[in-house]
């Protein structure tokens, strides 16, 4: 990044101490390289997906209402899904794989040994788990193409957006990762994103909760969904900065976090 | 009177249910009722305003039809969170199943142990459906009582075959795929969420093959009420012919790793 | 000043604390460049903390630390670009085979690709590790790990190369190899330091050591230097069986310059062992056994701290 740039200056200090943070996203794809089913496999999961809602809920659900026009149930459906699953694969990765290296396999304390520093190690980590969310994103999109479930090449607007999604879950997850104490812990990273992942208008409309539609609105998670939505409709609205502006903010909050947690982990 | 070997077992493991019980147990209830809330009642409030999909459920609310379905998919996650990695972790990582077999246990002990410990853990987790669904009137009946033991019963199919497939492994690169390509499928098309019927007739007897549906629906018809005796005994003997070749599979493998 | 007479390493009252613990009491130390040089101290002497500082992984408590002549917390980076570390537990990537594990660690320094390629296929070569090279990192032996680490440390062609007690729990063949090496590294004109608890190890590689114990430096010198300073020039051994070791310290006042008595032996400095040997048969005492030998760096620590090193 050129240290000029406006992103360079608003960025927190310790985020600019980072240097090459592309070399710790160069190790985990080297690790990968090896065990390419893992991510071939996370193919079919959307569309395991995809068709469960067109052939089940479709066909119970009919057609919802939504920014004015009534359209079919798996189509709104589909973009909430994909906004998650964005979300799912970035704390999965962000959360047990981090830990594991963070307290077992020790590959954080060798990378410190070199130049780099704890901002490359989450900065690194985090675009990490960021590009394979990524990639999950694109099967996603390849999956609802294949079904005939993607409406306009709007739809394309929407992997930027799980791009962002995929970058602020995995900030807080990593954040998050360096004050768990064991194993144990992990069981409530369900009892996070389960609730998100319901209660975010993913499978009906923000209207559907009347008075308590401003606790949705907390959800980081039904920002993502509104901008991979409103992407694949092709519906764009003032509200989409607001929402770009929620995801930035909790990655940057996440990454700063993170980065500060790694450094008095192990720089003691 | 001694105590039986698997008990022993089960034993050990408890020591480890002692220190996690709080947070399982909150969760074991925060899930499903979190479950039970968005996709019951939420999506059934989209659900139950068409006459065409109370009929596709047979005149009952979405979360009637969904909430009994539950307690045989949570017990299938369960068996699956906790038969894999911890498994190849009991003969890999943790080496606690080579203690085992240093001491008199034999491996179809160390293996009933194990099972009985899943049984713990999916009764906690099946528990906790149990009270979501006693809570709410339209699931709450009597019928929850016999449909938490079919629950178990099913998860126990897949923490047999889980087992055994974790046992035969030497690295875990294979269990997300188990997850993706085996679990999530049948959570999804196994008929908790919506009827097999709406199923493309090419799918449709795959389901009615799995041991998923059959739990499903034992658990659907204890708790509505709208099972036979003929069918209820059908659905029990397909669950026990997937789980004992299973449980032997299980136990052939213990005693080849243990022994060898 | 000729910046290559730059010291390597410059420390004037370092003290590292954790929170009340004080692991390092403000010790000052100076390294040449090309020197080989080495802390000796037992378990919890404050030897890890202080290299650790140094390999700017641990931020000085109070002060002041300079490598290269620059300040660790302040160029953490530009110092660990030059440093080549081997920590006391091995940190070797498991998810990696061995050549991946060199290569993927000369990325971190930003050295080219094909670089580090090059370089990993010769360390290979130079630790005996090259017919593994595409084996995975737990298939290893204790030496084998160790050996592997020290290559990872070299990537980057260092011009200090720290070791945490390089050869601790390794059996006697894989000490030699990894010593060689080391000594090899050094003909080269690479700065070592080393922390040990091994006298042979300090004797074999050091130029110039210092003697830790308790977070303070008590003796520094050349391993010659400090025998002669702290020690006779040989040492008679005697056993007289358990429990009458102590009976017989009266009786053998006198022989020797100095006598040290210890739970299994009793230690006579003497600058001649035979005659002192001699001395002690005259006066009519049948030691069990006896041994006469040259004195060596775990004297010198006996007499400094009245503690064996080795426990």
């Amino acid at each position: 990044m050129s240290r000029d740039t406006l992103l360079w200056r608003v960025a927190p200090p310790i985020l600019r101490s980072a240097r090459r943070p592309q070399r710790v996203v160069e190790r985990n794809a080297i690790v990968y390289r090896r065990t390419p089913m893992v991510l071939i496999s996370g193919f079919f999961e959307p569309l395991f997906y995809l068709l469960s809602i067109r052939i089940g809920f479709g066909a119970l659900v009919g057609d919802v209402d939504f920014a004015g026009r009534s359209i079919d149930y798996a189509e709104f459906v589909a973009p909430a899904l994909m906004a998650s699953s964005a979300m799912n694969g970035a704390v999965y990765d962000s959360t047990m794989n981090i830990f594991f290296k963070l307290r077992y396999s020790k590959t954080y304390d060798a990378m410190l040994a070199s130049p780099l520093g704890a901002a490359d190690v989450a900065l690194g980590e985090i675009a990490w788990a960021m590009l394979r969310g990524f990639v999950y994103s694109i099967s996603f999109l390849v999956c609802l193409a294949a079904l005939g479930m993607a409406g306009s090449w709007w739809i394309l607007a929407s992997l930027p957006a799980c791009l962002l999604i995929g970058l602020a879950f995995a900030s807080v997850g990593m954040a998050l990762t360096t004050y768990m104490r064991s194993w144990a812990d992990f069981d409530w990273v369900p009892a996070i994103t389960l609730p998100l992942f319901l209660f975010s208008a993913t499978f009906y409309p923000l209207s559907s909760y009347g008075g308590l539609a401003w606790i949705v609105q907390l959800s980081p998670l039904y920002h993502g969904v509104a901008l991979v939505r409103g992407a694949s409709l092709g519906v764009a609205s003032w509200g989409m900065f607001v929402h770009v502006g929620v995801l930035l903010a909790l990655a940057t909050v996440g990454l700063s976090v993170a980065a500060r947690r790694v450094e008095t982990l192990l720089l003691k | 009177m001694t105590t039986p070997a698997s008990v022993r077992v089960l034993e050990m493991q408890m020591l480890l249910l002692k220190r996690i019980w709080k947070t399982n147990l909150t969760l074991s209830f925060l899930q499903p009722l979190l479950f039970f809330l968005g996709m019951g009642l939420g999506v059934g409030s989209l659900v139950d305003d068409r006459a065409s999909s109370s009929e596709a459920l047979g005149d009952i609310s979405y979360a009637t039809f969904l909430g009994p379905g539950l307690l045989a998919t949570t017990a299938m996650l369960t068996a699956a969170g906790e038969s894999l990695w911890p498994v190849l972790g009991g003969f890999k990582w943790d080496g606690s199943y080579e203690a085992m077999a240093a001491t008199r246990l034999t491996a179809p002990q160390v293996v009933r142990g194990q099972f009985l410990w899943l049984a713990v853990r999916m009764g906690i987790a099946v528990g906790g459906v149990a009270v979501v669904l006693a809570v709410h009137p339209d699931t709450r009946s009597w019928g929850i009582l016999p449909a938490v033991p079919a629950a178990l019963l099913c998860g126990l199919v897949f923490t047999a075959w889980i087992t055994a497939w974790a046992a035969s492994r030497e690295y875990d690169t294979s269990f997300s795929n188990v997850q993706r390509l085996v679990i999530t499928p049948l959570f999804l098309f196994g008929g908790a969420f919506y009827p097999v019927d709406s199923l493309p007739d090419g799918l449709r007897p795959v389901a009615w093959v799995t041991p998923l549906w059959h739990g499903v629906e034992l658990c659907r018809g204890f708790v509505l009420h709208t099972l036979g005796m003929t069918e209820a005994l059908g659905h029990v003997a397909v669950l026990a012919i997937w789980l004992i070749p299973g449980w032997i599979v299980c136990d052939r493998l213990f005693a080849k790793r243990l022994y060898r | 000043m000729n910046v290559n007479e730059q010291p390597a390493i410059r420390a004037k009252s370092l003290t590292k604390k954790f929170g009340d613990f004080e692991a390092v009491r403000g010790i000052d130390v100076e390294v040449r460049p090309g020197e080989s040089f080495g802390f000796l101290g037992p378990n919890g002497a404050g030897k890890s903390s202080t290299m650790r500082m140094i390999a700017g992984v641990s931020p000085v408590t109070s002060g002041t630390l300079e490598i290269f002549g620059l300040n660790p917390a302040t160029h953490g980076s530009e110092i660990r670009n030059r440093l080549g570390v081997v920590p006391q537990a091995d940190n070797l990537d498991g998810e990696l085979t061995l050549l991946d594990n060199l290569i993927v660690y000369g990325r971190y320094f930003d050295i080219p690709r094909a670089e580090c390629v090059e370089r990993a296929k010769e360390l290979l070569d130079f630790v005996q590790l090259s017919e593994r090279s595409s084996g995975r990192v737990e298939s290893l032996s204790g030496g084998m790990k160790r050996r592997l680490t020290i290559a990872r440390g070299l990537m980057n062609r260092p011009e200090m190369f720290l070791l945490d007690e390089p050869t601790t729990g390794l059996d006697p063949q894989a000490r030699h190899i990894l010593w060689d090496r080391l000594y090899r590294l050094k003909q080269q004109g690479v700065t070592l330091v080393l922390t040990t608890h091994y006298m042979d190890e300090a004797e074999q590689l050091c130029d110039r050591l210092v003697v830790m114990d308790a977070g303070r430096i008590v003796a520094e010198g050349s391993p010659r230097e400090l025998i002669t300073r702290y020690s006779t020039r040989e040492v008679l051994e005697l056993r007289f069986g358990t429990g009458s070791n102590v009976e017989h310290e009266g009786r053998l006042l006198g022989v020797g310059n100095r006598l040290e008595v210890l739970a299994d032996r009793v230690l006579v400095y003497a600058d001649d062992g035979e005659s002192a040997l001699h001395e002690v048969h005259t006066r009519g005492l049948q030691p069990e056994s006896s041994l006469v030998r040259r004195s060596s760096l775990e004297d010198v620590f006996l007499r400094l701290t009245g503690r064996s090193l080795e426990e």
